[in-house]
């Protein structure tokens, strides 16, 4: 019988929010079209190191397993990327698997990305339109621009961009590119607009839009091609109008 | 609504870069090119400048405070990144972490140019004029460390010409802001050469 082939896969370990990293090798069997995801699972159904010891399963995030739910997103070889649409044919080995820098780690390559939350709520990324009486259909949009305002909403808040970014990091208060970008969809979107200005002011406070610094890795790095630098300086544009509107403008500005 | 300071500031930092410090730089730059044309052009022009109304006053608007202004907030931006080239090697990304290098190389140099002309002459020490700048550059060592911070400073302010598009969000599309790549790089050339031409001038009086 041909020796089992193995992948070998260099993890980032960390058993707690407070504990120190470490890393850990495993030999995993290997298999036709693996992806990342397929080898964690075979190290939880065998936890066994390198060195033949027995250790703890490794902790991972996941949901959709097809690029669309962000939750997966490690650093593999060094790139941030999701796990679920790694395949290990395409890598170069060993494989190395760390948690995404940026964020705080819960577990292993479990990390917490509150802080996009946050910064959804920051910029209101949403549409206000629950009331207590029915407001009827909302104004149409056209086709074109829907197409447009779709490749915007492709967004999973993945995390990558964040964690290319250099002005994302704990010295800067910058909130990222993925919430400036939503920003945009949502002031584009005919009910939204309704709501530009309060958007807009979310990109003015503190970590807003004046964080970007035009390193531009974002762009290159996102999993859904959105052209996050083109909005980031659509909303610089946006912003600088209603900052001159607020201030020379009349007391209605909205 | 809130005053948002963050943004003021950085919007600011970004005009500030342009109009006046950027404006000045060119005005500098060109003005030292007369060393070209010999000692007496460049006394002339340098004295026309020298006589400006009212120089104090311009020169603290127009100069101190602004470059004050942007050096401080500059550096806090420049220490507030985390480059990270190795693993994003981009062209932007280098360009992005030049800006900051060249940032804090300018500062040095300018501090240090500063202090040689300007400040010793209000101490009644030296004269600015051609003579200082022949007896300054004649040095091999300050002659190179002018030439690297004329060029960083000129690298600084065309790569910021670019950013200063973008900030204000006058070039948006990848390809407006591929074409002012192109822009700024002719901008970058022409102020090189002209910076640096002045200083074999002084230096080699040629
Ligand atoms: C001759 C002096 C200088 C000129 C002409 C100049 C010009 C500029 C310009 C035009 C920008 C672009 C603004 C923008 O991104 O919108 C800029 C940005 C910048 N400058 Fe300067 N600058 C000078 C000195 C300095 C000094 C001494 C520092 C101190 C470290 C500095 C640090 C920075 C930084 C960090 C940025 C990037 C800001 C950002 O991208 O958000 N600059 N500068
Ligand atoms: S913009 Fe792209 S990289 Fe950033 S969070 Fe959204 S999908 Fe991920
Ligand atoms: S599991 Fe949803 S993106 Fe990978």
């Amino acid at each position: 019988m041909a020796e089992q082939k193995t992948i070998t896969f260099i993890i980032t370990r960390q058993d707690g929010p407070d504990s120190a990293p470490y890393e850990e090798t495993f030999e995993v069997p290997y298999r036709k079209n693996m992806n990342v995801i397929s080898g964690l699972m075979e190290i939880r159904k065998n936890p066994v190191n390198a060195k033949g010891e027995k250790t703890t399963p490794v902790q991972w995030d996941m949901n959709c397993l097809e690029e669309v739910c962000g939750a997966c997103s490690m650093v593999i070889n060094g790139v941030p990327r999701q796990s679920c649409a790694a395949l290990v044919d395409e890598l170069e080995t060993p494989v190395r698997l760390a948690p995404m820098s940026t964020f705080p780690v819960v577990r292993d390559l479990i990390i917490d990305r509150e802080r996009m939350f946050d910064a959804l709520k920051q910029v209101k990324a949403w549409i206000p339109i629950d009331g207590t009486h029915d407001l009827g259909p909302g104004p149409r949009m056209p086709e074109k621009k829907r197409q447009w305002a779709y490749e915007l909403s492709k967004c999973m808040t993945c995390g990558v961009c964040l964690e290319s970014c250099p002005n994302v990091n704990d010295k800067s208060n910058f909130i990222g590119p993925a919430a400036l970008s939503q920003a945009r969809l949502f002031n584009a979107h005919p009910t939204g607009e309704m709501n530009k200005s309060e958007r807009l002011d979310g990109l003015m406070q503190e970590g807003g839009v004046s964080g970007c610094g035009n390193a531009q890795n974002c762009v290159q790095v996102c999993p859904k091609g959105i052209p996050l630098t083109t909005s980031i300086a659509a909303m610089n544009r946006a912003t600088n109008i209603q900052a001159f509107k607020n201030f020379f403008g009349s007391d209605n500005a909205h | 609504m809130a005053v948002h300071r963050e943004l003021f500031n950085r919007r600011l930092h970004s005009l500030l870069g342009v109009v006046p410090i950027g404006l000045y730089l060119v005005t500098h730059l060109v003005v030292n090119h007369f060393a070209v044309y010999g000692e007496e052009e460049f006394n002339r022009a340098a004295g026309f400048m020298g006589n400006l109304p009212f120089l104090i006053l311009l020169e603290i608007f127009v100069i101190y405070l602004p470059i004050l202004f942007h050096a401080v907030l500059g550096v806090y931006i420049a220490f507030t990144a985390n480059y990270n080239l190795k693993n994003y090697s981009f062209f932007r990304n280098w360009m992005f972490a030049l800006q900051r290098i060249t940032g804090i190389v300018t500062l040095i140099f300018i501090v240090w140019h500063v202090w040689e002309t300007r400040v010793q002459k209000a101490l009644g020490v030296v004269e600015v004029n051609y003579s200082l700048m022949e007896s300054i550059l004649s040095s091999p060592f300050m002659f190179w460390f002018y030439v690297v911070g004329v060029i960083s400073t000129v690298f600084h302010f065309s790569n910021g010409l670019w950013g200063f598009m973008v900030t204000w969000g006058i070039t948006q599309s990848p390809k407006s802001q591929k074409i002012t790549t192109y822009g700024v790089v002719v901008v970058f050339l022409v102020l090189s050469y002209i910076g640096v031409r002045s200083l074999i001038a002084f230096a080699y009086g040629v």
